[in-house]
């Protein structure tokens, strides 16, 4: 066991010990924001060295208290959990520069940085763990970390957000609970890699698909996924903006991961009903988030129908199955999850530059602060898949990917999508920057002290958007190792069961 | 609440109920008990002793925040794995250390596991009963 095989815990021990920190300092909020930074930092090194394990060597365990599985609990750590935990340190780092500069805000209420880090524990667990029950309970301690940073500020739009984001994701817990009630039932094992032949090998087909419809249920909850995403809309957009963009960038988020864990590895969607499903879903999502973005008069809620339209393209990537549609539908996860925190950063510098939320209201954003006019262009264009940034590649991945599954509709429901998101954004860039707004209200034009940590979130954002879409060749590669390990899950089985022994 | 006989027989209440807790917690190593159940006690203590004397006495009995007591409980548990890594296995395996009282070491990860629980039920649900008390 050198420090290299305990980067498998690292990260989540990280950010639990740095929640623990933080509330032991619980009236010192600067304190507070530097452990988080500094913790934030050191699980960016440490799941950094995971990805690097992993892609050289092959999926990583660790058999928590030594106890082996499947009896024990287990963190087991492909391509894909290993580049996801390192998102979401990354993306946890940058909001935390960013809280630092945005000084008007709520961060520096104490109470923030804990329940960020406890957050983010929950998040980085979800995505290590190999334990279905475990992995229950890293969903609900990033729900109760996100709970309280719903309510942060305790105004009453955000206590109305807070109800229904509650409500609908408490349903959606409680779904997963009595489906993993039942599987432990049919099977005897919480272990993912050991539910994988397990599950193939019960006789009561009826039962698996009853189980695998309530995890559909659950986790298409979580993601926002059609018909279950009006609670996303309707609450992301009254935090602060630090708190809605690291829910946009990694709360979703896990909900996906969780369909693409559980419908590759334990429900292989091409052995159930609902690969169908899953397609009629995906597309209905790309659809509703567009004409929903379309729609909208407060730019907030708008890059929150962007949000759920990003979704739809990754549920494509696993409704298709195919190696290539995977491969595409990872890259996505990945640039969704860096895009959208930095769209919802920027919408709110736009915020506190016009002092409104409301696009008619905005308008003239461009004369005043031209700079960041063209900043946040450059971020909207990202978001709707313009090349050369990182939007670009997983969709051209994926339209390939519906035509070889001779589903040329989707291809159709894709392109339409992107079109869709691009009208949207486009004209919320019309009226907030180049009207010149109703009648010139009064205006906060001010970034405040520190323009610097407010920026540089975002520029670091753009700056990996654009990396990532001039060199997609190694991006596309990795995607598409993860997605091959998705695919044929047996180094991954062989690596939780068989190196126990 | 401004009663006599219950602020004559509170303190010696508090003392028995406090000491008790430490015992269901060390219990908790082979028998049933340990941390949840001690520090659901000990906090019942505090909150009998809030009842009787007010929370700005209790606040002044514990010296450290509710919730800094309750993060230094977090902080246990989790550096109660880091043990494991100086021995090879692990994070989180049980180890036990010489000396022994009675045949029990005391020096043991899951001992200082089951301290962190202690003090984070402690910290937690005291934090809640206090805010209770103090909400206008």
């Amino acid at each position: 066991m050198t420090l290299t095989d305990w980067t498998v815990v690292l990260p989540v021990a990280l950010a639990l010990g740095g929640t623990a920190l933080c509330a032991v300092f619980w009236w010192r909020p600067v304190i507070q924001s530097a452990i988080g930074i500094v913790i934030t930092l050191l699980m960016l090194v440490s799941a950094g060295v995971l990805v690097c394990t992993v892609a050289t060597e092959g999926p990583q365990t660790m058999a928590m208290s030594g106890w082996p599985g499947p009896f024990g609990i287990v963190f087991a750590v492909d391509l894909l959990g290993a580049g996801l935990a390192f998102v979401t340190a990354l993306v946890g780092l940058l909001i935390l520069i960013y809280n630092f500069g945005d000084q008007s805000s709520d961060y520096r209420r104490v109470g923030y940085t804990p329940l960020l880090l406890a957050m983010l524990a929950g998040v980085s667990g979800a995505f290590l763990t190999g334990d279905i029950f475990n992995l229950y309970v890293w969903f609900e301690v990033l729900i109760i970390g996100s709970f309280g940073l719903l309510i942060l500020g305790g105004k009453k739009a955000q206590l109305d957000g807070a109800i229904k984001y509650a409500t609908l994701n408490l349903l959606a817990t409680t779904f997963f609970l009595i489906a993993t009630g039942l599987l432990y039932g049919l099977t005897g094992t919480l272990n993912m890699a050991d539910l994988a032949s397990k599950v193939a090998a019960v006789d009561n087909r009826a039962l698996v698909n009853v189980v695998a419809a309530l995890y559909l249920l659950a986790f298409g909850m979580k993601a926002a996924a059609f018909p279950l995403f009006f609670w996303l809309p309707a609450s992301y957009h009254t935090p602060k903006p630090g708190v809605s963009a690291v829910f946009a960038g990694l709360l979703t988020k896990v909900g996906v991961y969780a369909l693409y864990r559980v419908f590759t590895l334990i429900f292989p969607a091409s052995d159930t009903i609902f690969a169908d499903l899953l397609i009629w879903i995906a597309g209905a999502t790309i659809l509703a988030g567009g004409l929903g973005a379309i729609a909208q008069t407060d730019i907030r809620r708008l890059v929150a129908f962007t949000v759920v339209g990003g979704i739809g393209y990754m549920l494509v990537g696993l409704a298709l199955q195919s190696p290539l549609a995977l491969t595409g539908g990872l890259f996505y996860i990945f640039h969704s999850m860096l895009i959208s925190t930095a769209l919802f950063l920027a919408v709110g510098i736009a915020g506190r530059l016009g002092g409104s939320y409301d696009i008619a209201k905005l308008g003239g954003l461009y004369r005043a602060r031209p700079a960041f006019a063209m900043m946040f262009l450059v971020v909207l264009f990202a978001v709707a898949g313009v090349p050369p940034f990182s939007g670009f590649w997983p969709k051209v991945v994926l339209v390939q990917a519906s035509l070889a599954a001779d589903a040329p509709w989707l291809a159709g429901v894709i392109l339409v999508g992107g079109f869709l998101t691009l009208v949207a954004v486009a004209r919320a860039f019309a009226a907030a920057f180049w009207d010149n707004g109703e009648e010139e209200p009064p205006r906060a034009t001010h970034y405040g002290d520190r323009v610097g940590a407010l920026m540089l979130p975002t520029l670091v954002i753009i700056g990996l958007s654009v990396l990532m879409g001039l060199a997609a060749e190694p991006v596309v590669q990795l995607a598409g190792q993860a997605a091959a390990g998705l695919s044929d899950p047996s180094a991954y089985i062989e690596a939780v069961l068989g190196g126990s022994e | 609440m401004n009663s006599l006989i219950l602020r004559t027989v509170v303190p010696l209440l508090v003392s028995i109920m406090l000491v008790f807790s430490i015992f269901v917690l060390l219990r908790g190593h082979s028998l049933p008990g340990g941390g949840f159940i001690g520090g659901l006690i000990a906090a019942s203590s505090l909150a009998l002793y809030m009842i009787a004397s007010g929370s700005q006495a209790v606040r002044k009995a514990l010296v450290l925040h509710p919730m800094s007591i309750g993060g230094l409980g977090l902080l246990f548990a989790v550096f109660s794995g880091v043990p494991s890594y100086f021995s090879d296995v692990p994070y989180l395996t049980g180890l036990w250390y010489e000396p022994e009282f009675f045949h029990i070491s005391l020096i043991a990860t899951p001992v200082l596991f089951d301290l962190g629980v202690y003090l984070v039920v402690v910290g937690s649900i005291t934090a809640i009963a206090l805010a209770l008390e103090e909400w206008h």
